[in-house]
């Protein structure tokens, strides 16, 4: 297939086609699920500084009520995802592994759980910097992962000139739906969160890129850009070809506009910014009204789920609440599974079920013990230079000398003549590896360790 | 709520394995195999059976003392037995073969630790072993299509071990056929200036011509290996077109002392070599551009060998002096990282120009997309970059 590429011209080189398996909850519609009888709110959920609480313990509070208040930039507020009673302001257990400041509210069960708080702007007059404030004050966070603030993403630096608002709709990650069902059911938000970042960034042009496998979405978007009419300028929704890791914003920007960002720079030096469908829909509801991001949707699905689907989630949800709705039941005896935060490709294997669901999950994945047994027995051979992974790295890395050198604990020369600090730990090289070498885990613990001995 | 797991991502694998990977060389090579004992008769099969079997066993061995890597069942020591037997004379003297499948998995792979740590094609080091040990012998190639060669074996094969195997050429002339027959045609070109003609060496079916296995089966089962992606099709091209092109050049320019480009191609082991020998994932570079380095090394030095040595036939050597500058040609040639390239501005094709063609939001108005929903590519005006 390879060979058919090198004639085709392909969206970018190299990459993986793992199989989609969305097939359990692409039609289904998103849906809501019953609000838990307790919340957990960890302070951290983004990446950058701590926001701090500003309630109190015993404090009621209703939802959509801002409980927790940015002091730095690169930080966001969070808001109340129920209505109730503050219980706790305490550490707890969080996805990343160390226990974290959290808020834990206690839902009022009779509590009519609407949005009740929310501070209406009037937008079509408001310019760039208003609509900056305005989306700092949701709370908003980059909603396909990685959870980066989108004020500050969406904020150009004095010297530099955006042109292009890129819409990252791709969702490469087998098994998640959710940006597809988002881009199907809310295209309206969409676009008009679209209009909104153009109008913070100064874009003319936004192109949602969205692969082709959601032939639904791109349609769907594409009638909703013509109900709106956009006076900001020109709203392209384009199909690109499916393929991992097109949801990397350098992969994405490499089918559409076919250019490498050089290395070590942002795409806002090349005039674009790129934001996810999901965090722009969530902007386009949430602006007008004035509101706080307090739930999100997740794609609750794998082997192990009886109803699987796209599910509405109050942030902070913990997952034994959700996967009990989902009809992850307890069978007692041989009852071994994984559950994975985010795709399998990148997603992270969980310890506990007291995590809650924070604003940069994105899936939900259950794996049954026996779906896992055919990896773990898989044998391991040492690299027989096949140059399987040479070919997939999206990076144009060398996975296969990087694997033999980190084996050798060669990681100065890891970083220094292959490049080690651009792998951004996508997994296709360990995805393709016939003899099963774990490349990219090696990478991840070479790169902490090339960290500390920079840091020291 | 039972046990939970924990493992690092990624959480799926692809579908391939060293074991599938090496079935499918397998299986591709078994026609080959078939119809070289069609052609040669119960001698090749003894052949192969004997190569392979030792392969196999020096293999088991070399794992259960500890000495290297790997078990049997990832298959590579039984393609390292089947080329090897490809590669000999049909009437090889079995204990001959037996040797060099002992050699090609001790020297060639168990000494440098087993699969994948190997520098050299242990197929290659096998026969390199026994064409220096054995030159008489290495050097007697039968006539294929012999009558009886299903119920006969050539008799040098069965020779006693230790022993000069008995001259094929009395045994040839019984068959009422001169021992220039026994001559591979390389040799035949090299030694005495005959040129074979092209049908008899792609098919390998006419007459009682002393060539390998055949050049278009093995052409044909290499071409499903690589579409099926289980062998680079890089390197066999890189061979085959380097090879040729050298040849279609010495010959454009000096005709009177050259062979045609295409007596250079199907003739000997080229065709085998750059199919399946060359293509040895252990021991050619990872890198794409480090491929065709290497394949075009190995092809111009197989006519160099050709022309200008005293051997008939330089596939083997060249093959492993590739093999050889492999770690060197891999340092060379590191892909060009994401972004670090020379940045040679957008690639031809793209969906989108890099900058939009209009500047202000009043221009951006006047081309709004109206009814373009699904094919809404920009307009030719939009394509335009502002500043040329
Ligand atoms: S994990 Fe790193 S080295 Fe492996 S394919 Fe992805 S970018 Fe390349
Ligand atoms: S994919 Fe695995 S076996 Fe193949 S070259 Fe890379 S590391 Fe080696």
């Amino acid at each position: 297939m390879k060979l058919l590429n090198y004639f085709r011209g392909e969206a970018f080189q190299r990459g993986v086609h793992p199989p989609s398996r969305k097939e359990a909850t692409a039609d289904r519609r998103i849906r809501r699920l019953p609000y838990p009888p307790r919340v957990t709110v960890p302070l951290s959920q983004h990446i950058g500084k701590l926001p701090h609480a500003i309630v109190k313990v015993g404090q009621e509070v209703v939802r959509g009520q801002p409980i927790a208040r940015a002091d730095d930039w690169l930080s966001v507020p969070h808001h109340a995802p129920v209505t109730g009673v503050v219980e706790a302001i305490e550490l707890k257990p969080s996805a990343r592994g160390p226990w974290t400041q959290s808020i834990v509210i206690r839902a009022h069960a009779s509590a009519t759980q609407e949005d009740l708080w929310g501070q209406p702007r009037d937008l079509d007059s408001a310019t760039g910097a208003d609509i900056l404030q305005a989306v700092w004050d949701t709370g908003m966070v980059g909603l396909g992962g990685a959870a980066f603030p989108t004020h500050a993403k969406l904020s150009v630096p004095k010297q530099a000139h955006v042109h292009t608002l890129v819409v990252n709709g791709c969702e490469c990650e087998p098994y998640l739906t959710c940006d597809h069902r988002v881009m199907v059911e809310d295209a309206d938000d969409l676009v008009r969160g679209i209009r909104y970042a153009m109008r913070a960034t100064g874009a003319v042009r936004t192109i949602v890129g969205i692969e082709d496998n959601k032939p639904d979405a791109v349609a769907a978007v594409g009638a909703a850009i013509v109900r709106a009419n956009a006076p900001e300028g020109v709203i392209h929704a384009e199909a690109v070809p499916t393929k991992y890791p097109q949801g990397s914003e350098k992969m994405l920007l490499m089918a559409l506009f076919g250019f490498e960002i050089p290395s070590g720079q942002l795409p806002v030096s090349m005039g674009m910014v790129v934001n996810n469908v999901g965090t722009l829909a969530a902007l386009g509801r949430l602006l007008p009204r004035g509101q706080g991001l307090t739930e999100r949707v997740v794609t609750i699905t794998g082997p192990g789920v009886a109803r699987p689907g796209d599910y509405r989630v109050p942030l902070g949800t913990p997952l034994k609440f959700v996967l009990d709705h989902a009809g992850v039941e307890a069978t007692p005896g041989l009852d071994r599974r994984q559950i994975i935060l985010g795709g399998p490709m990148m997603g992270q294997a969980i310890a506990s079920l007291d995590v809650p669901i924070t604003k940069g999950v994105s899936g939900v994945l259950v794996f049954r013990h026996d779906d896992m047994v055919a990896n773990d027995n898989r044998k391991t051979y040492p690299c027989i230079k096949c140059g399987e992974c040479v070919e997939s790295c999206p990076m144009g890395l060398n996975p296969s000398t990087l694997g033999m050198l980190a084996a050798k604990r060669e990681y100065d020369l890891m970083g220094s003549g292959y490049h080690l600090g651009d792998c951004f730990e996508c997994g296709c090289c360990t995805y393709v590896c016939p003899s099963n070498i774990p490349l990219v885990q090696q990478f991840r613990v070479a790169k902490q360790i090339l960290r500390e001995r920079a840091a020291s | 709520m039972g046990t939970v797991e924990i493992r690092p991502a990624p959480h799926i694998r692809g579908e391939r394995t060293v074991e599938k990977i090496m079935l499918n060389v397998v299986y591709s090579l078994l026609p080959v195999c078939l119809f070289y004992i069609y052609q040669y008769g119960i001698s090749a099969l003894a052949s192969m059976t004997v190569v392979t079997g030792a392969c196999l066993l020096t293999e088991r061995w070399l794992v259960k003392t500890g000495t290297q890597s790997g078990t049997l069942a990832d298959y590579s020591a039984t393609i390292t037995g089947i080329l090897l037997a490809l590669t000999l004379p049909p009437g090889f003297p079995l204990w001959m073969g037996a040797v060099a499948g002992f050699v090609a998995i001790a020297l060639g792979k168990g000494l440098f630790g087993g699969l994948g740590f190997n520098v050299f094609n242990p197929a290659l080091v096998g026969r390199a072993f026994v064409q220096a040990a054995f030159p008489t012998a290495i050097a007697t190639y039968t006539p294929s299509f012999l009558p009886g060669r299903f119920f006969e074996f050539i008799p040098s094969s069965l020779a006693w071990p230790l022993m000069m195997p008995a001259d094929a050429t009395i045994w040839l002339k019984e068959k009422h056929l001169d021992a220039l027959a026994g001559a591979t045609p390389l040799a035949k070109w090299k030694f005495e200036g005959v040129l074979a003609g092209a049908e008899e060496l792609i098919t390998s079916l006419s007459g009682h011509m002393a060539v390998g296995p055949s050049p278009l089966l093995i052409l044909a089962c290499g071409a499903y290996l690589a579409f099926r992606r289980y062998l680079d099709w890089r390197v066999p091209t890189a061979i085959l077109g380097g090879a040729g092109a050298v040849a279609w050049l010495l010959y454009f320019f000096g005709p009177g002392h050259y062979p045609n480009p295409f007596f250079m191609l199907f003739s000997g082991g080229l065709i085998l070599g750059a199919v399946y020998m060359a293509t040895d994932m252990a021991t050619s570079p990872v890198t794409p551009r480090g491929m065709w380095l290497y394949g075009g090394l190995i092809g111009l030095l197989t006519v160099v060998i050709r022309y200008y040595s005293g051997l008939p036939e330089g596939v083997m050597y060249a093959i492993l002096i590739g093999n050889a500058a492999t770690p060197l040609i891999e340092r060379i040639t590191q892909p060009a990282p994401f972004g670090k390239g020379v940045f040679g501005g957008a690639r031809k094709g793209a969906s989108y120009p890099l900058h939009p063609g209009y500047i202000s939001r009043e221009e951006a108005g006047a081309v709004t997309p109206k009814k373009r929903i699904l094919k809404n590519k920009p307009k030719a005006d939009e394509r335009r970059t502002p500043n040329s």
